[in-house]
């Protein structure tokens, strides 16, 4: 589903990726860890089309397109979801409004009809029980106003709700207590399916006890150092990502501190 | 539905029925304003003495005035001589149907999701209207009457009801105060007058039925509403449609008043032609508008959606003379292309305990030019008074401009300004946020816009909120970056 080769990135003239290969295929949960700085959220988003990195090297294959060259709405009806590390508040629209819109984008972009009102409003009340929100959200401003925890679960809702073929989960666990990170780690195990691939960045390995992956990477320096099974989140959490391959200009950080 | 289209069918036969036929004896005064113009404008409007005098002491006041340099706004010199004062209006050409308007503007009632019946009347297409047993237009009458409000032309107000039009015509805004008022003052033609009793509550939004009336407003309109002791009224100017007009001067003036225990809520939605993409032809909308909050526990509101002209200078103001009387002004203005505006407020608190609340939208796009300019004074006698001022600008390109001016001056030391402002480049995280939802440039673009504005919208009657709300996004449409 998912081919990166050899890509490099860079924005204000600082090279951040620096030659990442991944393949991913449907079906499959793939977790990235690694240090702050060594590019995880670069890479997701790149993946999502954000222009403020420059791609230099390397190639996206997504089903077979040429990712890198697609605008960022034509990712997302094309299936690329980016769960977004800080959700941005946008004052004003109310997250009913902004949820059907970008439902009915998708929609219309797929070529299927658009929900009404009525028969939207029942899909969102469905979804929302995955996350445990209620009606009151959606009648909010989107994100404004939201706790950490509230910002998080309003992502994965709307994951929920645009049904992607790609999934990427950019820190989804960072500043969640360990309720709220099993509200999200369950609607995101709820939303596993052999069609549907997910890229986990996460930093620490607790949410990887929620979340099985199938493979797990590590990145460092911008570039994957080490791939493994599940257990290498196991190891990394005994380990810490000191001296973790070729790249050591990184400083060791401990892994699920504070657990 | 059905019911609302054959309602308007039914007006858009109204011109026929009652219009202009009493003026229409000649068409045009010579180009150019000397007294005897006035006299002869005058004349043909068959008024009484004191309205020529009155308008005889405007023109003579005008024409020791100097056009003001102050505002933040660039135009080539009026030349007032080259100007019609009057003309008789006569019916517009009627179209035989919808294919004969300009593509266009039929693309843009469309986008604005204007009903197929109310874009024929707008663009002035000849319907066959079924005549129903009663039209809306005299039901509308008919309910304003029996519950005691009067409501029609300024020219019908100052014959039949000479006495509420001598009393505060000039009251709020007198000739004196600007040249353009002096000016509207000696030639204005026509506009609306309104006057609702003591308790009484207007049984309707003056909005709906103005709408309905949409005709041609002059290019000097003159409004005067009066709200009594304890009285209530709401009206809507405008109308999201696209409007065209040969006359490139256009310099109205509002009067409101509200008495003891009254509400005044006047909305305008304004949407002139801007001119082209370089500002050609565009037009010029000079308009003095202010109320008064004569008695106390009074209220005025004035909510504004301002998306078109080529200029826009205008200060809806509120002169807060009743103690515990509120003020209040929601403004949204965009400029895209080349167009200006320098727009504001002026609350000036002068009784006891007065408040005043200001909240300022201003966006500009491609080239445009936003000035918020806005006065609050505090007078010796505003003891307690207090004012709430927010302005935020949002600006959409590298082109454009924001620019704010407050004046405050506090002469009572228990009095209380509070002023917040804010200046913001639309968000590109808003926007990748967006678009990653996969929500078009465009439509995000106008979600982001609209939210910065609901604040504003939400002051505005429902059905009006809701077309303000594709206005903006149809006059953003290839204006953003």
């Amino acid at each position: 589903m998912l081919k990166i080769e050899d890509l490099h990135a860079r924005t204000e003239g600082k090279e951040i990726l620096r030659g990442v290969d991944l393949e991913v295929a449907a079906g499959e949960v793939h977790a990235i860890m690694g240090p702050n700085g060594s590019g995880k959220s670069t890479l997701a988003n790149v993946l999502a089309g954000r222009d403020e990195y420059e791609v230099t090297r390397g190639s996206v294959l997504y089903e077979g397109r040429d990712l890198l060259s697609m605008e960022p709405e034509e990712r997302a009806v094309a299936g690329v979801f980016l769960a977004f590390q800080h959700p941005v508040e946008i004052p004003g629209v109310g997250n009913l409004y902004f949820l059907r819109t970008a439902v009915n984008s998708v929609r219309r972009a797929r070529g299927q009809s658009e929900l009404d009102p009525m028969s939207f409003l029942s899909f969102s009340d469905e979804r929302m029980k995955l996350v445990e929100m209620d009606r009151s959200f959606m009648s909010r401003s989107v994100n404004e106003g939201f706790s950490g925890g509230e910002k998080k679960r309003n992502e994965i809702l709307q994951m929920a709700m645009l049904e992607p073929k790609l999934a990427i989960l950019d820190e989804t666990d960072s500043g969640l207590d360990i309720d709220a990170l099993r509200v999200v780690a369950e609607g995101v195990t709820a939303l596993r399916s052999p069609d549907r691939a997910m890229v986990v960045i996460t930093h620490h390995q607790r949410l990887l006890d929620y979340i099985v992956p199938d493979r797990v990477h590590v990145m460092s320096a911008g570039r994957i150092v080490r791939s493994g099974d599940a257990s290498l989140a196991k190891e990394l959490e005994a380990n810490g990502y000191g001296g973790l391959g070729p790249s050591g200009d990184d400083q060791a950080v401990a892994v699920g501190a504070g657990r | 539905m059905t019911q609302v289209s054959s309602d308007v069918r039914e007006l858009a036969s109204r011109e026929y029925q009652y219009g202009f036929e009493t003026v229409v004896e000649s068409d045009a005064v010579p180009r150019g304003l000397d007294e005897d113009v006035i006299r002869l404008i005058s004349a043909k409007k068959n008024e009484p003495d004191w309205m020529l005098e009155w308008r005889l002491r405007s023109y003579r006041h005008w024409v020791t005035l100097e056009e003001p340099t102050w505002q933040n706004v660039k135009y080539d010199p009026i030349d007032y001589q080259d100007v019609i004062y009057y003309s008789a209006p006569k019916p517009k050409k009627k179209l035989a149907s919808m294919d004969e308007v300009d593509p266009e503007l039929r693309a843009m009632f469309d986008k604005l999701g204007i009903s197929l019946a109310e874009q024929e009347r707008l663009s002035g297409v000849a319907v066959d209207a079924i005549v129903d047993s009663v039209s809306v237009a005299t039901t509308f009458k008919k309910r304003l009457a029996d519950a005691g409000v009067i409501f029609c032309s300024f020219s019908e107000a100052v014959q039949n009801h000479p006495e509420l039009v001598q009393k505060y015509l000039g009251s709020v805004v007198p000739y004196r105060d600007n040249i353009f008022a002096a000016l509207n003052s000696a030639v204005f033609t026509d506009g609306s007058f309104c006057y609702v009793p003591k308790g009484v509550r207007c049984p309707m939004e003056l909005s709906t039925y103005f709408r309905i009336n949409a005709a041609d407003t002059g290019q000097f309109e003159r409004t005067l509403i009066v709200a009594d002791e304890g009285a209530y009224v709401s009206y809507l100017e405008g109308c999201t449609a696209p409007k065209r007009d040969k006359n490139q001067l256009h310099a109205a003036v509002v009067e409101l008043v509200a008495l003891e225990d009254a509400t005044i809520k006047y909305s305008t939605v304004q949407n002139w032609y801007p001119g082209d993409a370089e500002g050609r032809g565009g037009i010029y909308n000079f308009v003095t508008k202010r109320g008064k909050c004569a008695g106390a526990r009074s209220k005025i509101s004035w909510t504004q959606v301002e998306t078109g002209s080529a200029i826009t200078w205008k200060y809806p103001g509120v002169v807060l003379q009743g103690d515990d009387s509120v003020g209040e002004f929601y403004s949204v203005a965009l400029t895209a292309n080349r167009q200006q505006a320098d727009t504001g407020t002026k609350m000036v608190h002068i009784g006891k305990n007065t408040r005043s609340t200001i909240v300022s939208k201003g966006i500009s796009a491609g080239h445009g030019q936003n000035t918020y300019r806005g006065l609050v004074k505090m007078l010796r006698s505003a003891k307690g008074a207090r004012n709430h001022t927010q302005c935020d600008s949002l600006l959409l390109s590298r082109d454009c401009g924001a620019h704010t001016f407050p004046y405050i001056e506090v002469k009572h030391p228990t009095a209380r300004v509070e002023h917040e402002a804010s200046t913001s480049k639309i968000g590109e995280e808003q926007l990748f946020y967006c678009r990653q939802r996969g929500i078009p440039e465009e439509e995000a673009t106008s979600m982001i816009v609209n939210g910065f504005c609901r604040e504003v919208f939400k002051e505005l009657p429902m059905e009006f909120a809701v077309e303000a709300q594709k206005l903006l996004s149809v006059s953003l449409e290839g204006s953003v970056g």
